[in-house]
């Protein structure tokens, strides 16, 4: 039984506010072979500018240190590519590193752009990340991919690493959902929500109209889990700006973008799901101490904690995120979420380890209809929309930038320039793409708070990211 | 006339013979639709990598022999001591003492089940397991450790007890050469170059 310490458990506390002043991103595709990755970098950046009614020229000059997000060197067939990817921006003299933290890496860019701002060090930063995962056909890649699990215990084994995660997939479908039929609808059903909400995302790679019935006949990768249960492999950048508040009270004056205040949180866990070790779970604030004592009985098999049902990461990043910012409750406290949806499954497992529902109940968020924009069974605003990007399911997993995609999402709402972002026909036909006749407006009205969860892979590192409005904060001194 | 890379250890070193590395010539990649513009080039590759096992070598080594070892923590001060790790941990994760090595293939034979499984139908490049690939979690009697791997015969499900299998005749010298059975297969039946 590991525990812990009250040094390792305290919560963090930045030495300044930080704040999100505006966030770029490029179009996302499978491939995207008319573009070099630098191309795709300065799409990014622009659009943060032009939300600020500013030139990149002129948002660049605020810019103090740089923050790299790019998990794949091998992808790209480039060491030190964010060194090419700063050249390129211009952004000479100012000192840059590139992270790298698996499919959390966007995540875990921003903690270390938000900690250099925290700190003092700088004023404003740039936190920028991409994926190039369309350079190589898909067997290798997914060859590379597994070369993020141990190499010598779990690589040889197949090179899949949704393979590595498959069997925390497994257990959770047998002990949490019971290897039930109506569990596998609701499965289903987030696939077909979120690969619905990329249909009104001109970001978007994989806008679909699909049906439950449409996700259980796809193509079984390792049952229960289908195709369409699955992410993508996608191609793009994306790219935020934080700041002190004099710099962003400057930066935005004349813009419409509000700064908005941001955390951002790291936990992890062994990198090997085999080596994880039992312990008591750690309670974020809406639970209770005697609250999980049945748990095994409820759920034979869920004993464990971890075990191979549970993200520990995820768990410790809202732990830490929610003493950090006063949160007590996400679905009081927050208006819209992103979650890291690698699998649908992985999806609901997030629901219970950052405490939107106890660990086994995951799945009543999505049956109650408090995850969608609006609730099937009610007709009214869901109770905390998720994923209205389409997530990683239907908007893309380019690793290094999704992080920072969610976090664009997420803020747009709260600047309550959803709309005007995302139907924007002129961005529709830059892409390439057909607006749907359809097309929804999928803007929260209201939005002052919200969070996203970066994920790496079978749990190693999960960031969270939380953004409010200053003016409706839970707790004055965060 | 080439010949395969191969290496050896002496006095510490490396000594590398053969051939590591191929040349191949790169190809231009034209738009199919926009008059056959220069799009980019082909990058053709192929590489030879050296990794040294270190103090997990003797975990390798071993399961040509067809044993399991593991490594226990024995430091009285550590909370963890006592405790088994599978897989195999040098250092204890909690006190980072060095760790004993044992051989739990015993244990193994005794007390393996299934605490979690998958089937999956893809795999990566270069793999060389047949597909599907049955993916297991093994438990142990007193490891808290839950050890990833591969059933080589049978339909796996949880609670299921389960025998390991070592690839002793022309072993890999990786963790592929550790599998496992249904208990209760026979000894005929297991493919060739696995043993008991």
């Amino acid at each position: 039984m590991i525990k812990f310490s009250q040094q390792q458990l305290k919560a963090p506390k930045f030495l300044r506010p930080v704040y999100l002043v505006t966030a770029g991103q490029s179009k996302y595709d499978r491939a995207i072979p008319d573009k070099r990755t630098e191309e795709l970098c300065v799409d990014a950046l622009t659009m943060a500018a032009e939300l600020l009614d500013l030139t990149p020229a002129e948002l660049k000059q605020y810019i103090h240190s740089c923050y790299y997000g790019h998990f794949a060197d091998h992808f790209g067939d480039q060491l030190l590519g964010e060194a090419v990817i700063h050249d390129r921006l211009g952004l000479d003299p100012l000192g840059n590193i590139g992270i790298k933290s698996g499919g959390a890496t966007g995540g875990s860019t921003l903690w270390e752009a938000a900690k250099a701002v925290a700190s003092g060090y700088s004023d404003c930063v740039l936190a920028m990340g991409w994926e190039r995962m369309d350079e190589v056909p898909t067997d290798e890649g997914n060859f590379l991919i597994s070369c993020a699990a141990d190499r010598d215990w779990e690589s040889p084994l197949g090179h899949i690493y949704t393979g590595y995660y498959a069997v925390m997939a497994q257990k959770y479908w047998q002990v949490f959902g019971k290897a039930e039929a109506s569990f596998r609808r609701t499965l289903a059903e987030i696939s077909v929500k979120h690969h619905g909400y990329a249909r009104f995302n001109p970001f978007a790679q994989s806008g679909m109209k699909i049906t439950v019935d449409d996700v259980l006949m796809s193509p079984v990768i390792a049952d229960p889990l289908r195709a369409l249960d699955a992410c993508l492999m996608s191609t793009g950048a994306a790219c935020a700006i934080l700041c002190d508040e004099d710099t962003a009270v400057e930066l935005t004056k004349d813009s419409k973008n509000k700064p908005l205040r941001i955390w951002v949180t790291a936990g992890s866990h062994t990198l090997r799901p085999a080596d994880r070790r039992d312990m008591a779970i750690p309670l974020l604030p809406n639970e209770t101490a005697d609250q999980y004592k049945n748990l095994g009985k409820e759920f034979p098999g869920g004993e464990r904690y971890p075990g191979f049902t549970g993200f520990l990461a995820a768990r410790m990043a809202a732990y830490y995120a929610y003493h950090m910012t006063g949160v007590v409750d996400p679905t009081e406290d927050f208006d819209v979420i992103e979650l890291h949806d690698a699998f649908t499954i992985s999806d609901v497992q997030t629901y219970e380890d950052v405490g939107i529902r106890p660990y086994g109940h995951g799945r009543d968020y999505v049956e109650s209809g408090d995850c969608y924009h609006v609730n099937p069974h009610t007709g009214k605003p869901g109770k905390l929309p998720s994923n209205l990007s389409g997530g990683l399911l239907g908007c893309m997993h380019a690793v290094g930038a999704s992080g920072i995609m969610q976090v664009f999402e997420i803020a747009t709402h709260l600047w309550g320039r959803w709309a005007e972002i995302h139907g924007d026909a002129n961005r529709w036909k830059e892409f390439g793409r057909v607006k749907p006749a359809d097309w929804t407006d999928l803007q929260v009205k209201d939005a002052k708070r919200a969070l996203s969860v970066s994920h790496a892979g079978v749990g190693s590192h999960v960031t969270a990211t939380i953004l409010m409005d200053p003016d409706h904060l839970l707790k004055k001194d965060a | 006339m080439s010949s395969y890379g191969r290496v050896q250890v002496k006095d510490n070193k490396y000594r590398f013979r053969g051939d590591f590395h191929r040349l191949e010539q790169n190809m231009p990649i034209r738009d199919a639709d926009h008059g056959w513009k220069l799009m980019g080039v082909t990058k053709p590759r192929d590489m030879t990598y050296v990794h040294s096992y270190g103090g997990e070598a003797i975990f390798f080594e071993s399961l040509s022999q067809g044993k399991l070892m593991a490594t226990k923590c024995e430091n009285p001060a550590c909370e963890a001591n006592g405790s088994v790790f599978q897989p195999f941990r040098i250092h204890c994760p909690d006190c980072l003492s060095k760790c004993t090595v044992i051989d739990m293939t015993d244990l193994a034979k005794e007390t393996a089940t299934i605490h979690t499984f998958m089937v999956c139908e893809r795999s990566g490049a270069f793999s060389v397991l047949d597909k599907p690939i049955k993916f297991i979690n093994v438990e142990f009697e007193n490891v808290p450790t839950i050890l990833f791997s591969y059933l080589l015969l049978g339909e796996p499900q949880i609670g299921m007890r389960v025998l390991p299998v070592f690839k002793i005749f022309n072993p890999t010298y990786t963790i592929l050469d550790l599998s496992w059975v249904p208990a209760g297969t026979k000894v005929g039946s297991l493919p060739e170059g696995f043993s008991f």
